[in-house]
């Protein structure tokens, strides 16, 4: 609960403009893309200063008022829903990328911009940021860095927190701290950097970020392979590798998938096939043309029915609207679509996506499987509606067996979409009792007052637990 | 407040008990399985002009659908905040493009205003604006004809010149004030009487063509409605000016006036079913998508769903048609760099994109440059720009800066909203004398 008193505290810190608390601005932060959560806020506030977090964040742990940091609430594993209410921390006005270093490769930028912006930015220069979480035209890379987004260039350049140099974030306290900075090498203490990313909101409040860059490669080309079963796409994967060959990208979708994107964007897929790769390779021509040549002869050779290498970039842009397209277009085909991220080492590939198959069919759902095969991060995707709550118990069994068999398999429950709440319930499954205990101890010293994001990452404790047997 | 879900109510799933699997209807008129549809993925954020200026979730397609879905769970209220929200959206349908799940948002915020007004109804009168503007000027197209006499004379005497000078111009309301600087001297009543009722191309086999000539743009714009008809005679097609047609109702549906563009979409289905047209063609954006989703405001009644099915199949915007007849011949070249500014509602209304970017290009002399984001919204939005001035105008001066780094000496449009407003625009960014807006089917009839 926010007094008046605590009210007027802090409008005076932002303004009447950037304190919102009418019941439709509230119910509008009340949800992220995640389906099913939904928590309304008692305020949202748009802070446009570090100062502004700082007042805000102490006013807070003084009054245990909970804050959850938000940027274009993209995220699917209902990292920014106010659980417990609270203060919606809206980052958007930390927009402005201040520096291109173009001595040091760096970009330092504030948590509000989108990443496609400083994709464009960035690249107008000559250089080069890689992670394309699928939603990159409209997430921060706030909320990029809270969650550790991946994307289709994981397998070649790995994710955001290979990218994240520095930052500067403000603590519950009201404490202004910096950790990294430009340095390449840097081991002055504990990497704070890389424990802040993914900390989904749950340590601190990030409000100035230093990213890592690459030279843009010089170009692209983009090939597609058409399989009559699974198992072929991935050896395909498998023996591209083992070739010594790394792709830039190495998508997989299956059937079900490729007939509902081909439905919105009108490609003319050979939807008879059982399963296609979208592999893109980058780098200077010469490289990129006897790679995708190699990797052609490779997916002939594991049987594959098709295979089209893209003519221009243009085209090859376009399969790659495609597959980014595929979780929403997925979404047509049912009222509520729920997608999960189980990863498991790329060996395993095959033998995941027909575990999901058999699971799937168990529990008679519909679900269609897409992803980054590369890295073997997969995306199977439940065709349900939120309404029938029958059927929305089967949903949780399956996907409860789904992280059990990846984690079985050497995997893990999230690769890139984070605990949040909608997997707090399975991470001991990854981390352990002691882990768990670890990462909680962790935040306490953080955040001893258990204000930030709080309802996220650790399940409460009377909450059963799956109790995985190796 | 008490409907509202609270946090801490142990529920991180939303409560699904209140949603039934068919939406009740009785207290909400939105569709659940369409609202449902919306799986918040936040594609449309980025497509969406009102997000774009203001960056909150609020004012998005996607936060605009979550409140449609607290009124339809009866968490939220039909209230005037609840109007403000759902008035500040344009209505251009960006959204439904961007969208990969295919929500028919156009329609849902249709609902959700009709619900606004049927709340009004209920409780207080409607304003006097909208009893004026819908109910007896809009149904009525003796009115219409009337005021376009009026605003003849008033700028053949130099009203407009006396109003700029003596400041006349300062006790207007701001919107109208400035949008009237940017109108353009209408037809006079002689030269809209010389209409002939029929335009025969004199060919065998001509395809015959119901004109839909619109209201607003009849009279503000009639010599584009004539210059349409010639290219379409051209074109090889006898053209027919249907005189029982009235207002499309779009204005009216947009605005929740549901009833009323009912009852204007019947006296169109009948005016048309009578002449026995081939097609019918018009060349305002926003028109043509409303009369082309004439089946889809009559659910309850098979029988006009029918005939307003026969009417929908017969519609064409006049760029769609003029592109798949036989080349027009130009006899005369058009020097000059041209750009085009999408119709909201004829890009992502109609889907009609190529069409007259085409046409434009098959002017000869014509350099065609394309511009940034050519498709996102003017801000003219049908009557936005007066309900919302200020952010019509914010909307408008961002999209001027892309219009001038085309350096086009021509900026084309195919809706008269866009076209006022682009024509303000190059007031507003002090371009005149540089840059010309014009309707593409003028700059078509003028390379004739």
């Amino acid at each position: 609960m926010i007094t008046q008193e605590l009210k007027d505290q802090l409008v005076s810190i932002v303004g009447t403009r950037f304190y919102l608390d009418s019941n439709n601005e509230r119910y509008a932060y009340s949800y992220d893309a995640t389906p099913l959560y939904q928590s309304m806020p008692d305020a949202v506030i748009v802070p446009g200063t570090t100062e502004e977090v700082a007042q805000i964040l102490k006013l807070a742990n003084e009054y245990r008022i909970p804050i959850i940091p938000r940027g274009s609430g993209t995220n699917l594993a209902g990292g920014t829903v106010p659980v417990e209410g609270g203060i919606v921390l809206h980052l958007s006005r930390f927009n402005q990328i201040y520096e291109i270093d173009r001595e040091n490769f760096t970009a330092t930028l504030g948590p509000g911009v989108v990443t496609s912006e400083l994709h464009q930015a960035v690249e107008a220069q000559g250089l080069f940021y890689p992670p394309d979480p699928g939603s990159m035209h409209i997430s921060t890379m706030g909320g990029n860095m809270a969650q550790c987004a991946g994307g289709m260039r994981g397998l070649k350049y790995g994710v955001t927190k290979d990218y994240i140099m520095g930052l500067e974030y403000v603590l519950p306290s009201g404490e202004i701290l910096r950790c990294g900075g430009k340095n390449v090498k840097d081991v002055a203490g504990y990497d704070m950097t890389r424990l802040m990313v993914g900390s989904e909101g749950t340590l601190g409040i990030i409000t100035e970020m230093t990213v890592k860059l690459l030279p843009l490669p010089e170009t692209k080309r983009t090939l597609i392979a058409y399989y009559s079963n699974l198992l072929d796409a991935a050896r395909t994967v498998e023996k591209t590798i083992t070739s010594k060959i790394i792709p830039a990208t190495m998508e997989f979708m299956d059937q079900a998938t490729m007939r509902v994107v081909d439905d919105f964007v009108k490609l003319g897929l050979p939807l008879e096939m059982k399963s296609m790769l979208l592999i893109e390779q980058d780098g200077t021509e010469q490289e990129v043309d006897r790679d995708i040549e190699q990797i052609a002869e490779i997916a002939r050779a594991q049987g594959a029915k098709i295979v089209e290498v893209a003519q221009t970039p243009q085209e090859g842009e376009r399969l790659m609207v495609a597959r980014r397209s595929a979780l929403a277009a997925l979404s047509r085909l049912r009222p509520t679509t729920i997608l999960e991220d189980a990863t498991v080492p790329r060996s395993k590939l095959a033998e995941i996506v027909e575990e999901i198959e058999r699971i799937a069919d168990k529990y008679q759902l519909q679900m269609c499987t897409f992803g980054h095969a590369g890295d073997g991060n997969l995306h199977p995707t439940c065709m349900t509606d939120e309404r029938d709550t029958e059927e929305i118990k089967r949903v949780e069994q399956a996907f409860e067996e789904i992280f059990l068999a990846a984690i079985r398999m050497g995997g893990t429950i999230t690769g890139e979409h984070g605990v949040g709440m909608a997997k707090m319930d399975y991470l001991g499954l990854k981390v352990g009792e002691a882990g768990l205990d670890l990462m909680k101890r962790l935040k306490a010293a953080f955040d001893p007052n258990g204000i930030m994001n709080p309802g996220k990452m650790f399940a409460n404790s009377d909450r059963r637990r799956v109790v995985v047997k190796q | 407040m008490n409907n509202l879900l609270k946090p801490n109510q142990a529920t991180p799933v939303c409560d699904t008990d209140k949603m039934e699997l068919v939406s009740k209807g009785s207290l909400s008129k939105f569709d659940m399985n369409e609202i449902l549809n919306c799986m918040h993925c936040g594609f449309c954020l980025p497509a969406c002009p009102t997000y774009r200026q203001m960056g909150m979730e609020f004012a998005s397609p996607r936060g605009r659908i979550a409140l449609m879905k607290g009124v339809a769970k009866e968490e939220l209220a039909v209230d005037a905040e609840f109007e403000h929200h759902m008035n500040l959206c344009l209505g251009c349908r960006a959204c439904e493009t961007a969208c990969p799940a295919g929500v028919p948002y156009g329609s849902l915020v249709e609902t959700a205003r009709e619900m606004v007004e049927d709340q009004k109804r209920d409780s207080a009168k409607p304003s006097v604006m909208k009893t004026v503007v819908f109910d007896k000027l809009f149904k009525n197209p003796q009115r219409f004809k009337q005021l376009g006499t009026a605003l003849w004379a008033a700028q053949s005497v130099g009203l407009q010149t006396l109003a700029d000078k003596t400041g006349l111009i300062k006790v207007l309301p701001r919107p109208m004030a400035e949008m009237q600087k940017a109108v353009d001297k209408i037809a006079s009543p002689i030269a809209r009487k010389k209409r002939e009722p029929v335009m025969k191309s004199g060919q065998a086999n001509a395809l015959k063509i119901g004109f839909f000539s619109g209201c607003i743009m009849d009279v503000m714009f009639f010599e584009t409605n004539q210059a349409t008809a010639s290219l379409l005679q051209k074109a090889g097609c006898d053209v027919l000016f249907v005189q029982e047609q009235v207002c499309c109702g779009a204005l009216h549906a947009h605005a929740g006036e549901k009833d009323g563009a009912i009852e204007l979409a019947k006296r169109n289905i009948e005016a048309f079913e009578q002449a026995e047209v081939d097609f019918i063609v018009n060349n305002a954006g926003g028109c043509g998508s409303a009369l082309k989703e004439y089946h889809h405001w009559f659910h309850d009644q098979p029988e006009w769903q029918q005939r307003a099915m026969n009417f929908v199949a017969k519609m064409r915007d006049a760029n769609e048609l003029l592109a798949e007849l036989p080349p027009l011949t130009f006899s005369k070249r058009i020097e000059a760099k041209v750009t085009y500014q999408d119709s909201c509602h004829l890009a992502h209304g109609q889907g009609v994109r190529n069409q007259p970017r085409q046409l434009i290009q098959r002017i000869p002399g014509v350099e065609y440059i394309e511009m940034n984001d050519a498709d996102s919204c003017c801000g003219s939005a049908g009557i936005y720009n007066i309900t919302n001035y200020e952010m019509s105008m914010d909307i408008l001066d961002d999209k001027m800066k892309q219009v001038e780094q085309t350096k086009a000496h021509y900026i084309v449009t195919t809706n008269p909203g866009c076209l006022l407003q682009m024509k303000n625009g190059i007031i507003r960014a002090g371009l005149q004398g540089k840059m010309e807006a014009m309707h593409v089917m003028d700059l078509l009839a003028r390379a004739l």
